[in-house]
């Protein structure tokens, strides 16, 4: 059994006094692509904060190669960071740099290396996510499905150990879905790295991850593998896997009564 | 239960704008501390003086150029009444370069660049830009933020300048070319008036503050800014009202300083 990279122990996080989440324990093993899946506002996304230290838990522990994440100064969180790359939903190109410009960004900001050589890394990178042929466009000139590729060559501009992506398949067409949802398995065995991967699109993750989380109101509440997963007794995450309208979460929103509030008594 | 109702409302915005002005402080601080990159990689800053200042050219100069028109004007009719056309010039160069130069172009220079700023760090906020540098180990306050300061701290003066030159380019134009004031004592009386310390200086010290303040204003509010569409149009509202306020109060302060009892 492979050594964990990231470990949450006891997470726990409330903005103000709304908890998120609520006792979060997780081990991502080295080498392997690992989702977090549930509804949106679930926590999801906290739990990538968390890891990127972005957020600092109310409770608990996050270790990141060893280190608490929470615990690091300035300069060892930013270079814990370098050795981190993050997919956001909608890419979060630099809108005013061309497509060349955001793959060589992080090659330019940490390192000294020379431009020849940039250029031909960001031109492997771009070629790596089949884009090879669009420096020289802007981000506003591309698809959905080429920003997120672009994204994602940016992300493993520097070879990080572990890629945590957030949402990568929102909002993508069926072929795109399939390219990203591949590349990301392809980019995780290549680079030898960890993958996070926080996604609400069932179908696509558990054809390329190798565990799963279920998180639901701020906790873990089914973990296993991806045919753990579908074969799963429990209501929420049968529910979830096979879309259905009827289980544990309701079509409603909690409120008051319908009835009572229209003035119709039964 | 309305009294407490009352005062707990009044509580919460007088700690909300405690916590926003310490913040804003604090924002100011790192910007400075975080300003080696700027001139280390001056290259960002100039790209950035291109941006806030070579694009607000257009604007000043013509503003520039009807504001000296029309002292040019105002002023001829007034003077003619005592008899002195001949200090048009003096009236004119000492009006821009000492008020309203730098007045004027600051207040243009918050509306065309100041709200330019606040729209773009507030969209690169809301489109996640700003966290995903963060996450990639750049940060964002020595990236994004104090070459954008810079740039504007260094730009205002000399949009200033040009500002007060283009007035009194078109205060020449009204009342030399198009009235026939005297052209010798024009610019003469405007030489022997004008004080290269106590007016040209201290219209460029004018200058640089409200230079300082407009962008310290503008980047803020456009990091602080909610990421959604009403929050960086809110924002950009904000900073042009703000920044106006704030040229037009220091303008007093500095006046007082600078020209009292002169």
């Amino acid at each position: 059994m492979s050594a964990s990279l990231v470990e949450l122990h006891d997470v726990n996080f409330a903005y103000d006094s709304r908890p998120i989440l609520k006792g979060i324990n997780m081990s991502f093993q080295k080498g392997k692509l690992i989702a977090i899946m549930g509804l949106s506002g679930c926590g999801k996304t906290t739990i990538l904060r968390h890891i990127g230290g972005v957020l600092k838990p109310t409770r608990g522990q996050v270790k990141v190669d060893g280190q608490v994440i929470h615990e690091l100064d300035p300069q060892g969180l930013y270079a814990m960071r370098r050795k981190m790359g993050m997919l956001f939903q909608f890419g979060a190109l630099f809108t005013d740099m061309t497509v060349f410009d955001n793959v060589a960004f992080q090659m330019r900001e940490h390192t000294d290396l020379p431009e020849e050589i940039i250029r031909d890394l960001v031109m492997m990178k771009l070629h790596a996510v089949g884009l090879y042929g669009t420096q020289d466009l802007m981000p506003g000139e591309l698809s959905g499905g080429m920003a997120r590729r672009v994204a994602l060559a940016r992300t493993i501009a520097l070879d990080p150990m572990l890629i945590m992506y957030d949402e990568p398949f929102a909002g993508l067409d069926p072929i795109s879905l399939t390219v990203v949802g591949e590349l990301i398995r392809r980019l995780n065995d290549a680079l030898g790295a960890t993958s996070i991967v926080v996604t609400h699109d069932v179908q696509e993750s558990l054809k390329i991850v190798d565990y799963v989380y279920f998180v639901s109101n701020g906790a873990i509440i089914a973990e296993g593998s991806a045919d753990d997963i579908r074969a799963s007794g429990e209501a929420f995450v049968k529910q979830f896997v096979h879309g259905e309208m009827d289980g544990p979460i309701p079509f409603h929103y909690p409120g008051n009564d319908f009835n009572t509030d229209l003035g119709v008594h039964a | 239960m309305n009294i407490v109702g009352g005062l707990r409302g009044i509580g919460k915005r007088v700690v909300n704008a405690v916590w926003r002005t310490g913040y804003g402080a604090r924002f100011f601080v790192m910007t400075l501390r975080y300003s080696g990159m700027s001139f280390r990689r001056f290259r960002l800053t100039v790209r950035e003086i291109f941006f806030s200042g070579v694009l607000s050219l257009i604007i000043i100069l013509v503003a520039g150029m009807f504001v000296g028109m029309v002292l040019g004007l105002q002023g001829y009719e007034t003077l003619k009444r005592y008899g002195s056309e001949s200090a048009l010039g003096s009236l004119v160069a000492l009006s821009l370069v000492r008020e309203l130069g730098p007045v004027l172009a600051a207040l243009l220079f918050a509306s065309r660049a100041g709200s330019a700023m606040t729209a773009e760090i507030g969209l690169m906020k809301a489109t996640e830009q700003i966290d995903a540098m963060e996450l990639m180990a750049v940060n964002p306050i020595a990236r994004v933020v104090a070459p954008r300061f810079w740039a504007g701290v260094i730009s205002m003066p000399l949009l200033a300048a040009l500002f007060s030159a283009m007035g009194v380019f078109g205060g020449y134009v009204v009342g030399v070319v198009n009235i026939g004031v005297d052209e010798g004592s024009f610019w003469s009386q405007m030489q022997a008036s004008v004080d290269f310390q106590h007016d040209i200086l201290n219209g460029v010290i004018k200058s640089l503050v409200f230079g300082l303040a407009v962008t310290a204003i503008a980047l803020f509010e456009g990091y602080d800014a909610p990421p959604t569409a009403e929050g960086v149009s809110g924002a950009t509202t904000r900073t042009v009202v703000e920044s106006s306020l704030a040229i037009l109060m220091l303008d007093f302060i500095l006046t007082a300083f600078m020209f009292q009892g002169a």
